[in-house]
């Protein structure tokens, strides 16, 4: 009944995330169902009628232990099911050379393509606004900053979040299992704009995809340039990847 | 504890010789009964002003950029259409009022100051100055939260938490005394809870009747208890956190700022070490309350009276350790994710423990559908669901995805709506014999609470549903987006729902005031009630009971007892033969 209502995965994690959104899904389903049962029940069959006399008790430890033990067994093991999943989305890099860098203003994204010396930060990047273009079946490593505000890089088709935060970045990754067109909302309070700060994630065959890149990576492509705030001229400069590099593996 | 009631004798005769004023009666009444009905007030009041917020957040998602209807007059520019800058203030002062202004004012503000000195056995507090300057504080807080929306630039728009730096920069909202206004509102009701709450644990510590052991309370002041240790020390930190902010809006420091070395994380940790406490300081006294009223109407002992004041402990612990799942998402490390996972679900076990022995309490009773019993009711039925909705935030990888939709959203409105607010219903249906010494009107009592019972879960459950979807909460327009334009129908049925939740409240509003002043005079006992509050009479005089206080002999859940002929054992019968050593 869930996928009724989620959006397609088109990641290669997010069948992982569906599975355990599926498996507790049901497990609280069944318990939602047994207590709404047992309490309609017991309120038909125990409503005040005439000759009726209450059960007079003050518990019982059996059943204390019960209802205190199998929670707790079935929370552990939900657990222990969640964290692998994490650490591989969240802690762990796979290996790819495909970097972009990502940073977020209010209302946009930046996204940022090394351009033909392949590194960031030299005069040749190509930028793009809203516009993120990548190979299918390829991991792809973003590395998100903010020059204001928080904002989060939200694509709900590849189940993936991670908030922006200024003077930070932020290694994440994904890899698209589907060609197409997805979108890309941010997903934290930024300010009047929030709403409608999105972008697009175009998913391409490696043959599209080497074809856009060679129309728009190029040394002669014009990539938008953007303004930084003044306030932040300095948290470009400051920016460390200090705090990201324990995450990494 | 002899000493005290001894003095408190001495100056019932004392106070019998002059009578109290007008103003020392109804304004700057040191009585804890009287304080108790102002902050019943102010919280009333002030959930008008953030349910119509509400109605106005709701108008906006299901009918985008129309016009809100009565909205035409203030918003003149736009003839009643919201900008966004609007929308942002309209859902920042609607969670911003309901969690500071209406659920704890009412909850652990009136029901805290009316059922503690009365269920313990005690004449006042034990401040009662105190206790009268801890509701003018709160109070005055209240105006300058509502001043607010008078100033240029609006009210603070960077939602309930204001996550900095959208918060700390004025140039981010164009926000100026707004926000500020918010932080030195939120500083001064951070004071005014924490006079109530150190006035709220002296009183439980030193002041119970003769007999009253800790273990023969009633679980809502076992309940009032622990939220007033948690207001104790999670308020501070908010009170702290909002100063800071202050700080780097008003006085160029850099706590937030990363442009000035600061570390918007810095804010979210004392936020949400505040915050999720918090969440518990709204929850627990209405679990209290339920586990008062569900053996009344049961006619039966409470199940497990001991795991329900432990699992309330272990909560209150837990919930210490549990803040970092807000913050799965936010850059902090990902191995401390993994911490907050666990204690998160292991914070679900007290709670399932809870949920059991109110079931337990049900099984074998004699349930009498009174309206007290049947918000009740609708507390323990709704909480199962924002409890059980709360797993799938606890487990990292489903939060990555759910993390900012309305899947929270919908599971906040079942805690602290489900939950909080049909806890305070039921607490004022079943007290308010006692407080104002009137019955309710029962019709008008189901009038209001099956409409508002529906029109809740037709709001807030297809929340999960768009939730689930990916709607994002916090958007002004879900048409902007392609993947959220097939399930908007969902959003008209969920702003019909709040609209019919809005109206279900009027014969609540109706039946309160007539009930004040016509309301059938109510008797000593209306409910057939065990604990001592029963014993006073209704309303009770200045200083609760004439010259001696009660004792206590037994637990305060005797009911269906074989001792008795009747169905009910008030906690002061003594018991028969012997007196003293008995269990309970």
């Amino acid at each position: 009944m869930l996928n009724w209502w989620l959006p397609e995965n088109v990641s290669t994690y997010g069948r992982e995330i569906d599975w355990l959104f599926h498996l507790i899904y049901y497990i609280t389903g069944a318990t939602f169902i047994l207590v709404f049962v047992t309490m309609l029940v017991f309120l038909v069959m125990y409503r005040d009628r005439p000759g009726r006399k209450a059960r007079y008790t003050h518990g019982s430890t059996p059943l204390e232990i019960a209802w205190t033990v199998v929670p707790a067994v079935i929370l552990v093991v939900l657990t222990v099911l969640s964290l692998p999943a994490w650490s591989k989305i969240k802690m762990t890099m796979p290996e790819t050379d495909f970097v972009l860098h990502v940073t977020a203003k209010q209302f946009n994204w930046q996204v940022a393509y090394p351009g033909p010396d392949g590194k960031f930060g030299t005069a040749d990047d190509k930028v793009f606004l809203d516009e993120m273009h990548v190979p299918v079946n390829k991991v792809v490593r973003v590395i998100l900053k903010s020059q204001d505000v928080i904002h989060s890089f939200f694509v709900p088709q590849f189940r993936m979040k991670q908030d922006a935060v200024p003077g930070r970045e932020i290694g994440q990754w994904f890899e698209a299992t589907k060609p197409g067109k997805y979108e890309l909302p941010c997903a934290e309070l930024c300010g009047f704009g929030h709403s409608g700060m999105k972008g697009w994630i175009y998913v391409h065959t490696p043959a599209d995809y080497a074809k856009w890149a060679a129309d728009n990576l190029r040394a002669e492509a014009s990539p938008a340039p953007t303004e930084p705030r003044a306030d932040d001229k300095k948290v470009e400069k400051k920016a460390e990847p200090k705090k990201e590099g324990k995450a990494k593996k | 504890m002899s000493a005290t009631s001894a003095t408190a004798h001495a100056h019932v005769e004392h106070v019998g010789h002059h009578e109290l004023g007008f103003v020392r009666t109804y304004i700057f009444s040191t009585d804890h009964k009287m304080i108790a009905r102002q902050f019943l007030f102010l919280g009333l009041f002030m959930m008008i002003i953030g349910g119509l917020l509400a109605l106005v957040v709701r108008w906006q998602l299901a009918w985008p950029e129309t016009p809100v209807p009565g909205l035409a007059g203030i918003l003149k520019e736009t003839g009643g259409v919201l900008e966004p800058g609007q929308y942002n203030m309209a859902f920042t002062m609607h969670a911003t009022i309901m969690i500071f202004f209406v659920i704890m004012p009412i909850l652990a503000g009136a029901f805290g100051n009316f059922c503690i000195p009365l269920m313990i056995g005690a004449r006042d507090m034990a401040f009662p100055f105190l206790n009268m300057l801890s509701f003018w504080v709160t109070g005055s807080s209240g105006l300058i939260m509502l001043s607010g929306f008078f100033v240029e630039g609006g009210h603070a728009a960077a939602g309930w938490t204001s996550y900095a730096p959208l918060s700390a920069v004025t140039a981010y909202t164009g926000v100026n005394w707004g926000q500020n206004l918010w932080c030195i509102s939120l500083f001064v009701m951070g004071i005014g809870s924490m006079m109530g709450a150190i006035n709220y644990i002296t009183t439980i510590i030193n002041m119970r009747a003769p007999g009253m052991k800790l273990f023969r309370m009633p679980l809502v002041i076992w309940s009032l208890f622990i939220t007033a240790i948690l207001l104790l020390l999670a308020l501070p930190v908010l009170t702290s956190g909002v100063a800071m902010l202050l700080f780097d809006r008003t006085l160029g420091t850099s706590w937030f700022r990363p442009s000035g070395g600061g570390e918007p994380l810095l804010w979210q940790h004392l936020f949400w070490y505040f915050g999720h406490p918090e969440v518990y300081i709204l929850i627990l006294p209405a679990m209290g309350i339920a586990s008062e009223i569900l053996p009344v109407f049961s006619r039966k002992p409470i199940f497990g009276y001991h795991a329900m004041a432990f699992s309330m402990i272990a909560i209150a612990f837990l919930s210490w350790i549990v803040y970092g799942h807000h913050m799965f998402v936010s850059g902090m490390n990902p191995a401390l994710g993994m911490a907050f996972t666990v204690t998160t679900m292991i914070i679900a076990v007290p709670s399932a423990i809870k949920t059991f022995n109110w079931l337990g309490t049900l099984w074998g009773g004699r349930i009498q559908f009174t309206v007290p019993m049947l918000n009740a009711l609708a507390f323990v039925s709704m909480f199962v669901i924002g409890g059980l909705s709360g797993i799938f935030m606890a487990s990292t990888p489903v939060d990555i995805y759910i993390q900012d939709t309305y899947f929270i959203v919908a599971h906040i409105h079942y805690v602290v709506f489900g939950g909080s607010i049909f806890g305070a219903f039921a607490a004022i249906y079943f007290w308010f014999p006692k407080m104002f010494g009137r019955m309710t009107n029962v019709v008008l009592g189901h009038l209001h609470f099956w409409p508002t019972f529906v029109f809740f879960n037709l709001t807030f459950f297809p929340m999960h549903i768009i939730g689930v979807g990916g709607q994002m909460r916090r958007i002004y327009n879900p048409l902007q987006y392609e993947f959220l334009q097939h399930q908007q129908h969902w959003n008209v049925i969920i702003t019909i729902g709040a609209l019919g939740l809005g109206i279900a409240q009027i014969p609540f509003v109706v039946n309160f005031f007539w009930s004040l002043f016509a309301g059938k005079k109510a008797p000593l006992n209306p409910w057939n009630a065990t604990t001592l509050e029963w014993t006073a009479p209704s309303p009770p005089p200045h200083l609760n009971w004439g010259p001696t206080l009660p004792t206590v002999y037994r637990g305060p859940y005797e009911y269906s007892s074989p001792e008795s002929r009747e169905d009910f054992l008030p906690q002061t019968t003594p018991p028969v033969g012997a007196a003293g050593a008995r269990r309970h």
